[in-house]
């Protein structure tokens, strides 16, 4: 018995030693996410609460905390307030098998990918959730269009993780990790890279594929009868599910925590904090697309999605495939 | 389609043209003033909170001609006046309701005698809507308080009038 609490207990303590951190992350994030926006527009962006306006998102929680928690009246209670919930707890439990270096990892499961990928997948509930039990077009709407355009992308996601699988052999994101010690996957499969960028900011309805939200057209997609702290946790998942997403590239692509240069003084930077530079790296390159880019017309989308992701996609994994069957580089298992 | 358009298309050209140009971007001199702090500069003619102006021996320079009350679009203005024991007329009552104003000037341009002005001043948010219905010890206050730069400015504006 006692043991057992133990074993809850340190589990505990490993769980709040992943999940403050990130949650902190996503506030400082925010406020970066609208600095670097800010900074390309010329503006100054947030810059009055504490040093350099870090400390924004905490006063914007604080004032979503405040706020009157409005329910419409002709929605399905039950679902609208499950439907935050749900979002931002599949935004944080993803984070359970992200490796920070060799040992620090909450959950070092064999299929982590398998699950990283099944719990994004998951994601999309809590959108369409949020739309249709809100009972009003325009979250409807948007919810409708994030299905699809979520569902369209995962499938290139998933073709794209399978070309570094046949390179690594392996589904446990660690391995992934150390496979990448005499070259970064980002080298050979660099295509790969562009697409799951942008399939990422598909996915994470980042724009241009902000469609679920346009705010021109549909008001604030699935997010328009929310109010308080439930549409702060619909804030808080989507942008948790943003570092997610960058954590999954810089895995699968840019080496994890393993550090670009193995010479005298870089490798005295201890790992996970290589891993945090690769996600920051990632991360601007997210807001400064945002910055530059118009949103896509639906139809066009769904084309990007289906007609070229697909098939180039399918294309790349033949072609590794072959590759690595030729040279004999299969991995062993 | 072209061949260069499609090349194009397939290796992003656009796409990274925007975002060097958002890098180059970032970096230059922001354009914004941090508002509390820093104001930006107001143009003399700038029509701001209004002021009742004061001759420089303290007499009020309204004669209650009510032409400002007659031209006001939004009948924002009312006026009441009495006559002195000395023939002159002066006002008893001068109320401007600062939410029916468009401010539009037309007050200003109106007054024969330069009494009502609108001033620089246009950080007077209040708490509640009565502090916005301002009379005439409201009014007159102001005059006192802006009449260095209400005077500058009219002086700056005038070859322009």
């Amino acid at each position: 018995m006692q043991e057992y609490f133990y074993l809850l207990l340190s589990e505990i303590y490993k769980i709040l030693f992943l999940l403050v951190p990130v949650l902190v992350s996503v506030a400082m994030i925010v406020w970066l996410d609208r600095r670097v926006w800010a900074f390309v527009q010329k503006r100054k962006g947030p810059n009055v609460v504490g040093p350099f306006g870090l400390l924004q998102s905490l006063a914007d929680a604080l004032k979503y905390l405040f706020k009157e928690i409005i329910i419409p009246a002709s929605s399905n209670k039950i679902i609208f307030i499950l439907a935050p919930i749900v979002t931002m707890t599949l935004a944080l439990i993803a984070w359970a098998v992200i490796p920070f270096s060799e040992d620090f990892v909450v959950a070092d499961i064999n299929v982590g990918i398998l699950y990283i990928f099944a719990v994004s997948s998951l994601g999309v509930y809590g959108i369409i959730m949020g739309g249709w039990a809100s009972n009003s077009k325009y979250p409807f709407l948007g919810s409708i269009r994030s299905a699809a355009q979520m569902v369209s992308y995962e499938v290139s996601i998933g073709i794209i993780i399978i070309n570094v699988l046949l390179c690594v052999g392996s589904l446990n994101l660690s391995d992934i990790v150390l496979a990448q010690e005499k070259i970064w996957f980002i080298v050979p499969l660099f295509p790969m890279f562009v697409i799951f960028f942008i399939s990422a900011l598909a996915e994470t309805n980042r724009p241009p594929f902000d469609l679920p939200e346009a705010e021109a057209e549909l008001v604030a997609g699935y997010q328009t009868e929310y109010s308080g702290m439930m549409y702060a946790m619909f804030w808080l998942g989507e942008y948790a599910n943003i570092l997610l997403m960058c954590s999954l590239g810089s895995i699968l692509f840019l080496g994890g925590w393993l550090s670009p240069i193995n010479i005298y003084p870089f490798d005295l930077i201890p790992n996970p904090i290589w891993l945090i530079l690769k996600i920051l790296l990632l991360f601007i390159l997210f807001s400064l697309v945002k910055a530059i880019v118009p949103r896509y017309r639906y139809d066009q989308l769904m084309r990007l999605g289906w007609k070229i992701f697909l098939p180039f996609s399918l294309f790349w994994v033949v072609l590794t495939a072959s590759y690595l069957l030729y040279f004999n580089l299969l991995p062993v298992i | 389609m072209k061949i260069s358009r499609i090349l194009k298309t397939i290796f992003l050209v656009d796409f990274l043209t925007g975002l060097s140009i958002a890098l180059k971007e970032l970096f230059k001199a922001k354009k914004t003033i941090n508002y509390p702090f820093e104001k930006g500069k107001i143009s003399p003619r700038a029509r701001g909170e209004h002021a009742l102006r004061r001759y420089p021996n303290g007499e009020e320079r309204c004669i209650a001609c009510k032409l400002c009350e007659a031209v006001c679009p939004a009948q924002a203005i009312t006026i009441d006046s009495v006559e002195r024991p000395d023939g002159s007329r002066k006002t008893t009552r001068y109320d401007i309701d600062m939410l029916k104003c468009i401010y539009c000037g037309l007050c200003e341009e109106s007054c024969p005698v330069d009494a009502i002005v609108q001033g620089p001043n246009f950080e007077f948010a209040t708490e509640t809507r009565e502090e916005l219905y301002y009379n005439k010890e409201k009014l007159l206050a102001n005059g006192d308080r802006w009449e260095s730069v209400l005077a500058a400015n009219i002086k700056a504006d005038s070859p322009y009038r």
